[in-house]
């Protein structure tokens, strides 16, 4: 007999029932449209089991690893606890101490957190970082588990921004902060290492993708990587140095830094850092690609990845959207 | 081809819906007779939406009902959707297949399931 745990209730699942079926028979209430695995409404988390192969069907990759599947056409033959992608309690609250606050650039702060507990995540992931128990924003994972000791962050001082603010004028190193996460899917998955990799971010969009680049070199990926990283102007820009550094040490790897305000020094690349990247690479049929930062960028970009022939299932984005209450 | 084999399994069934969609989805979006319908729509659901229709028009397994169809489509009728923008969906959904090497036979069949779904669709 196998049995479905959601929050705190267990639930035999029947004969040929679906997890899905299983679940709206007893009330529990799982959207869903196409009950047949492909328009996905029906996406759900397993957090303990694992889901069968056939209920993770047509997922992006990053989805699968992290035990994403559809409940329409579960058929577990093992108990599994499951959970609604959006059930926020599926993590606690872990306290970090914070190790060192650094500007990267007169506006984005480098914040290395130390978590009181282990927290096993992916570069690129994201973290909510809470002020107090009611405030929080989502800050992205610019650090490589297998790599840095700590969680880094980049944290753009936003105008108004309450959190943002608050950790760049009264955070101190040795403080303790909450932390919930982590969360998303706009990771590297090894498994297909001669893809060629475009990552583009603008502002401190850099962060998830800082992290990607290394974890993807860092598992020995061998397609050709692109990172463009965009601002207005020169001061927006960060880590040039480190950047630069990952070129010299990886042939595949390659670092476009874009302005799109007037003044391009040489060494940078003219226009918004998604306008450069699709004029470099014009046809992005079977590559793979990482959009961060602005909400708009992000949209743009993606329809524009789609239609020069990159797979919906290629492309991974993080929009930062800004939160309503600042 | 044996007799027996259905619509979904001549065409190849979930791999050729996998091989359809993104190809179906870049002519919906470049077509700018229907292409406002879809300026707006997180694209990675809406994608899932295309291959949820695909597996249907493809006469592969499905669950929708023309209640469905016709609430999932409401808001867009009331933007002003009409027979020409069914139309030009059935011809994009040809074209797929065509460029895809399917027969046309089969072509027919499935524009035949996807004309089925018209009124619902235009909430008629």
């Amino acid at each position: 007999m196998v049995t479905i745990h959601y929050a705190k209730d267990n639930f035999e699942l029947g004969e040929d029932q679906s997890v899905l079926d299983c679940l709206t028979d007893r009330g529990v209430p799982v959207p869903f449209s196409c009950r047949s695995g492909a328009c996905q409404t029906c996406l759900m988390r397993a957090t303990g089991g694992k889901p069968p192969e056939a209920s993770q069907q047509g997922l992006k990759d990053s989805l699968k690893l992290q035990n994403y599947f559809l409940a329409c056409v579960c058929h577990p033959t093992e108990d599994l606890e499951v959970a609604l992608p959006d059930d926020d309690d599926i993590q606690a609250a872990i306290p970090a101490t914070v190790k060192s606050l650094t500007l990267l650039n007169p506006e984005i702060m480098h914040v290395a957190l130390e978590c009181h507990a282990p927290i096993e995540y992916r570069a690129g992931q994201f973290i909510n970082l809470f002020q107090d128990p009611t405030l929080g924003r989502s800050y992205s994972l610019a650090s490589v588990p297998y790599e840095d000791d700590h969680l880094h962050l980049h944290v753009r001082r936003l105008p108004q921004g309450r959190v943002s603010g608050w950790i760049h004028e009264e955070l101190r190193p040795g403080q303790t902060v909450e932390v919930r996460g982590p969360a998303g899917d706009c990771f590297y998955t090894s498994g297909n290492n001669e893809q060629g990799l475009v990552l583009i971010g603008t502002g401190s969009g850099l962060a998830p993708l800082y992290g990607i680049v290394r974890d993807a070199l860092g598992q020995g990926h061998t397609g050709p990587i692109h990172l463009f990283h965009g601002s207005r102007d020169l001061d927006g820009l960060y880590l040039t140095g480190e950047l630069h550094d990952l070129v010299r040490q990886y042939t595949n790897f390659n670092y476009v830094p874009c302005l799109s305000g007037g003044d391009v020094p040489h060494g940078f690349a003219s226009g918004r850092a998604h306008d450069v990247a699709f004029q470099q690479i014009p046809d992005l049929k079977n590559w793979r690609l990482f959009l961060c930062g602005h909400p708009e960028m992000v949209k743009a970009a993606r329809m524009k990845a789609f239609l020069a022939g990159a797979s919906m299932k290629d492309i991974y984005a993080d929009a930062f959207n800004v939160s309503q209450s600042s | 081809m044996s007799q027996q084999a259905s619509l979904y399994e001549q065409l190849g069934g979930e791999a050729a819906v996998n091989a359809a969609v993104d190809i179906f989805y870049r002519k919906v979006l470049s077509d700018g007779r229907i292409s406002a319908f879809f300026e707006d729509v997180d694209m990675e659901k809406q994608a899932a939406k295309q291959k949820a229709f695909l597996t249907m028009a493809f006469g592969g397994p499905h669950n929708y009902s023309g209640l469905d169809m016709r609430t999932g489509h409401a808001h867009l009728v009331e933007r002003g959707l009409n027979d020409s923008h069914v139309d030009a969906v059935i011809e994009n959904l040809a074209a797929t297949l065509r460029e895809l090497g399917v027969d046309d036979a089969l072509i027919n069949q499935v524009a035949a399931i996807a004309e089925s779904t018209r009124d619902d669709v235009l909430g008629r």
